[in-house]
């Protein structure tokens, strides 16, 4: 078992629970993580190729072009797992650019479809290096929006050392798990804002064998996802 | 039409729509003949990829309305990113879902049409002139108000059309090419292969025709002509060079591939 193996299920375990909704994830840990939970315990996930096609079982089962996806994305019936260049502790996020906007230091992709998703349904995050420059006391351009400003629901933030959630009265950011061989006091230091930090952090759960097994033998057999951490 | 006459009807300053996604199905052959001319001050509204770093490459664009660029397999644009480093450029940042709805918008003659997108987010603080509007009903819901993106002109690449400017799409997606023509007030068609009329009707269901010639003003075969983003079915993305034109010395790239005309181009792709 590797940190990797541990990343794709904390991600997977995001979508527990969300029956028949769009998984959309951006990256391929997110992505393994959607395709091992629809294979287990969410066996109601939706999920594209990443084009126009739903997939299941590898599968086709219907048809979602770009434009489609807006009208689920209305109704609320998705949960999108996006990336995240900068994240601050009520799950504002950027991924437009850093710096000032009217003429940033790095242009990064722009907000895509980060406003709608977040004032529309469920929304994580997948931050494959957790440090202080992505958790920031506060982001250069609020792409997706936290809970301080209408978001409707952040649900985690998987990193590559935790899982972090929103489980706290003004639903900021807490330390739900850390992964195993990680100390909670690397989660504080990597992290450019106060956490609130349970009395007792559990580890994030470890993959079962079946899940290994499904992840080493059929989705990712390269082992890609090692190289998405480092 | 020619690739030619197409152009020829583009004035500096226009406000003009291209279709596809990213690097996906974009109307590359006229978007380098735009190169080519010399056009200036364009505002370009796309869900942008090499269509806008070529353009501003070229020196063409004033401002981008757009969500992203992007070359999907290369994440980032680099002369969208150089250009928006360097402050030379203008941009108009929308969520995704607001540019949609403000094609739809203009392509339904509404002044603007109301979405949740933006509410919260800095797309409002970076766009000052965006407004905010209440439900007249009793929700009272405060919505955004996307103004209609009204194009001077639209450019598509279908993978099929007849002479009249009946077209169709063989790939997964659509993206919102229709939305572009139906939004703009001069509307032109690029295609794989133009066909008879009886020849699009056999070439795939009827749900495939994405544009009938109500909505296009030009049509014009240019085989290749979204090289090198992908057409498929017609054929996938040119990776390889793709990263040579995110990579190359602008200055070699184009005495390379572009500085001739469309078939010099693709002659010139063909024999790397």
């Amino acid at each position: 078992m590797t940190r990797a193996d541990v990343c794709v299920v904390a991600c997977a375990e995001a979508w527990r629970g969300d029956g028949a909704v769009l998984a959309s994830p951006t990256g391929l840990i997110p992505r393994l993580g959607a395709r091992l939970a629809q294979l287990t315990f969410a066996p109601g996930l939706l999920l594209t190729d990443g084009e126009a096609t739903l997939l299941r079982d590898d599968a086709v089962e219907g048809w979602l072009p770009y434009r489609a996806v807006f009208g689920v994305v209305a109704a609320g019936t998705r949960h999108v797992m996006m990336g995240a260049s900068q994240i601050d502790r009520f799950g504002n996020q950027n991924i437009s650019c850093i710096g000032d906007w009217s003429r940033p230091a790095r242009q990064l992709l722009g907000v895509r479809g980060a406003p709608g998703n977040t004032v529309s349904h469920a929304t994580s995050y997948w931050v494959p290096r957790h440090a202080p420059r992505v958790f920031v006391p506060r982001v250069d351009m609020v792409s997706g929006v936290g809970h301080d400003r209408g978001a409707i629901e952040i649900r985690v933030v998987v990193t590559n050392l935790a899982v972090l959630d929103f489980a706290t009265p003004d639903r900021s950011m807490r330390l739900r798990s850390v992964h195993p061989g990680v100390t909670v006091a690397e989660v504080e230091t990597a992290t450019g804002f106060p956490l609130t930090i349970p009395s007792d952090v559990p580890f994030t759960r470890e993959p079962s064998s079946a899940e290994l097994d499904l992840l080493r033998e059929r989705l990712d057999p390269d082992g890609l996802r090692e190289k998405e951490i480092r | 039409m020619t690739i030619g006459d197409v152009v020829g009807e583009l004035r500096d300053g226009m406000t003009i729509g291209i279709g596809g996604w990213g690097s996906r199905r974009k109307p590359m052959a006229l978007v380098r003949a735009i190169g080519r001319a010399g056009l200036r001050d364009l505002t370009v509204v796309t869900y942008g990829g090499p269509d806008v770093g070529l353009l501003i490459a070229y020196g063409c664009v004033r401002r981008v309305v757009t969500g992203f660029v992007s070359l999907d397999s290369i994440a980032l644009e680099p002369y969208f990113c150089r250009a928006r480093q360097a402050g030379a450029i203008e941009l108009t940042e929308y969520d995704e879902g607001m540019l949609y709805w403000g094609l739809l918008a203009a392509a339904n003659r509404l002044p603007f049409l109301p979405i949740r997108a933006g509410l919260g987010s800095d797309v409002l603080r970076v766009n000052p002139s965006l407004r905010t509007i209440r439900s007249p009903y009793p929700d009272d819901t405060e919505l955004v108000a996307v103004p209609a993106l009204t194009l001077d002109a639209a450019l598509v690449h279908l993978n099929r059309a007849d002479r009249q400017g009946n077209a169709r799409y063989l790939g997964p997606d659509p993206y919102f090419d229709d939305l572009f023509c139906l939004a703009a007030r001069r509307r032109y068609v690029s295609c794989e292969r133009l066909v008879s009329t009886a020849e699009l009707m056999e070439s795939g269901p009827p749900q495939g025709l994405l544009l009938n010639r109500m909505m296009v003003d030009g049509v014009v075969e240019t085989p290749h002509g979204a090289h090198f983003t992908s057409c498929v079915p017609d054929y996938d993305r040119d990776e390889s060079f793709q990263r040579e034109y995110a990579t190359a010395d602008w200055d070699r790239f184009r005495s390379a591939y572009l500085d001739g005309d469309e078939e010099s181009y693709q002659k010139a792709v063909a024999a790397r």
